[in-house]
């Protein structure tokens, strides 16, 4: 039932310390992932100030998927997964009974919504997690891709009785 | 000019207070039981006296002041929803005497648009309503003077009530429950705060803006409206570590209407604090204009009034 085996190219941002290169390759190789090239763009910085990496490699997309995951659980922040560039970032905030929501079940709804990765999650549930809390989500989507992200964030609110607090883009220059 | 004044609450009272200031006379005011008259021009103190004595404005009907020989009629009763009465009737009386009309009333131009224009139509008769929207804030004016047509978007902070809860809660690290409170306590929020916080207000004045700017009548019924109530304080947490905060931001463009707490950056234009509002106008040709002040207040929204007024003398 072997899968056959694809190209993929993995973005992913680095904080500038020494090992941390190393650290983000460890999970493809350990998960099967044949590495065909990286680009180290050093000297040039994102907006966030961390280093961009673009790596080349070949999986199957089984261990792909298992790759991309390690390398989040590694704290690796992944940008880009796949032939798909996310070239755009919008923060969002969830607001209600998350946890009672199934805040996993909503999370991955929103990545299955379209080509949006959540890259960060932080979640504040001051009076514990039966009452109301409030989750940060740090999503990146391809270029032109936000309102679709944001219609679909809206109607699982909706279906889910969330609040959602979506970033003003017009306003903010 | 001589006014009529519909309404004897904390605006139409500043409108009779502050009217000599600008040049001009009330003849007639009237509260929802009584009116007083006078072609001579009414005294001001007298009024505000009996008023707060009596709780009457003087002896005669509210409809003589609507029948008294002015040029303009101030409307400054309550906005209301749906027909928008009473504030609707006044408006069409003034216009079949061929009077202008200033409102600071929001319901007859947020619910009923068409119907105005209309009888402002057959009227020599002319309607302004910069009070509207924004208090003080030259909002509509400088709508106007652009050109609607050159104006492509409009959003902003129109509720200072919501903005005080917001602000405060961020600044605070406190609960909503407790700042909507303190709010109560200060006269920022009123006991029934449910227009305020609902998003309500802030949606009927972007209804106003997007009649102004567009062909066609829009009411509160074609806006989309969120409001702020009972917002988790978590969620001003959230933001805050993010270098971001929350606004109740009204957005009106592309023919759509939106109200609804937005993340904003924390030190952003939109972020005012306080009970400020502020309304940023994209333009065509102009590039962002932002606007910030006092969105109400007796005399605040008495000078936008009175602005209107002074328009009018000149036309
Ligand atoms: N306050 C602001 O900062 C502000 C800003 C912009 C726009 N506005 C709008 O301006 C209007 C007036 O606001 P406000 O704050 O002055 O309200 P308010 O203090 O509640 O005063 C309303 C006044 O209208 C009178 N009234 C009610 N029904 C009437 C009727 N059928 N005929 C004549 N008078 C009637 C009331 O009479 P009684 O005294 O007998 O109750 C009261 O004097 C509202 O539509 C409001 O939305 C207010």
């Amino acid at each position: 039932m072997s899968e056959a085996v694809q190209a993929y190219t993995v973005r992913l941002e680095l904080v500038d310390e020494p090992g941390e290169l190393l650290r983000a390759l460890e999970p493809i190789s350990e998960n099967g992932g044949n590495l065909l090239s990286v680009l180290h763009e050093r000297g040039n910085l994102t907006p966030r100030g961390r280093i961009p990496i673009e790596v080349d490699l070949e999986a199957t997309p089984e261990r792909f998927d298992a790759i991309v995951e390690s390398l989040r659980d590694a704290g690796v922040n992944v940008v880009q997964a796949g032939a798909e560039r996310y070239s755009e970032e919008l923060v969002v905030i969830l607001s209600g009974h998350l946890v009672e929501t199934d805040l996993s079940e909503t999370l991955t709804h929103i990545q299955g919504s379209g080509e949006v990765s959540v890259t960060d999650v932080s979640l504040s549930a001051p009076g514990g997690t039966g009452d109301v809390s409030s989750a940060r989500l740090r999503l990146a989507t391809e270029s032109g891709g936000i309102d679709g992200v944001l219609d679909a964030i809206d109607d699982l609110a909706e279906e889910k009785g969330l609040r959602v607090i979506t970033p003003l883009t017009e306003g903010e220059a | 000019m001589k006014l009529a004044v519909m309404g004897a609450g904390a605006v139409g009272a500043s409108v009779l207070d502050l009217a000599a200031e600008y040049g001009h006379e009330v003849v007639a005011i009237a509260d929802s039981s009584s009116a007083a008259v006078d072609s001579h021009g009414l005294n001001p103190e007298a009024v505000t006296d009996r008023k707060a004595e009596t709780g009457t404005v003087g002896d005669h009907d509210p409809a003589d002041a609507l029948a008294a020989d002015y040029d303009v009629l101030v409307e400054a009763t309550p906005t209301t929803l749906g027909d928008a009465e009473p504030g609707y009737s006044h408006v069409v009386e003034a216009f079949e005497r061929d009077c202008h009309v200033v409102l600071a009333n929001k319901g007859p131009v947020a619910e009923r648009y068409a119907d105005v224009r209309a009888a402002e139509e057959a009227s020599d008769g002319d309607l302004l309503f910069e009070a509207t929207v924004a208090g003080a804030i030259p909002a509509l004016s400088t709508v106007a003077d652009l050109g609607p047509t050159h104006v492509t978007a409009v959003r902003g902070v129109l509720n200072g009530t919501a903005n005080f809860v917001l602000s405060r809660m961020a600044a605070e690290g406190l609960d909503y429950e407790h700042v909507l409170a303190e709010a109560q306590d200060l006269g920022v929020a009123e006991a029934d705060p449910s227009f305020d916080v609902e998003g309500t207000d802030a949606a009927l004045k972007c209804v106003i803006l997007a009649n102004v700017l567009y062909d066609r009548e829009y009411t509160l019924a074609d806006a989309s409206v969120e409001g702020i109530a009972n917002l988790s304080g978590s969620v001003l947490e959230l933001a805050a570590e993010d270098g971001r905060t929350v606004r109740l931001i009204g957005e009106v463009q592309d023919g759509e209407i939106r109200v609804g707490p937005r993340l904003v950056p924390e030190n952003g234009t939109l972020a005012v604090t306080g009970t400020r509002n502020i309304v940023q106008l994209d333009t065509a040709f102009a590039g962002r204009l932002n606007i910030s002040g006092r969105g109400a207040g007796g005399p605040e929204t008495a000078s936008a009034v009175l602005a209107d007024v002074g328009r009018l003398a000149k036309r």
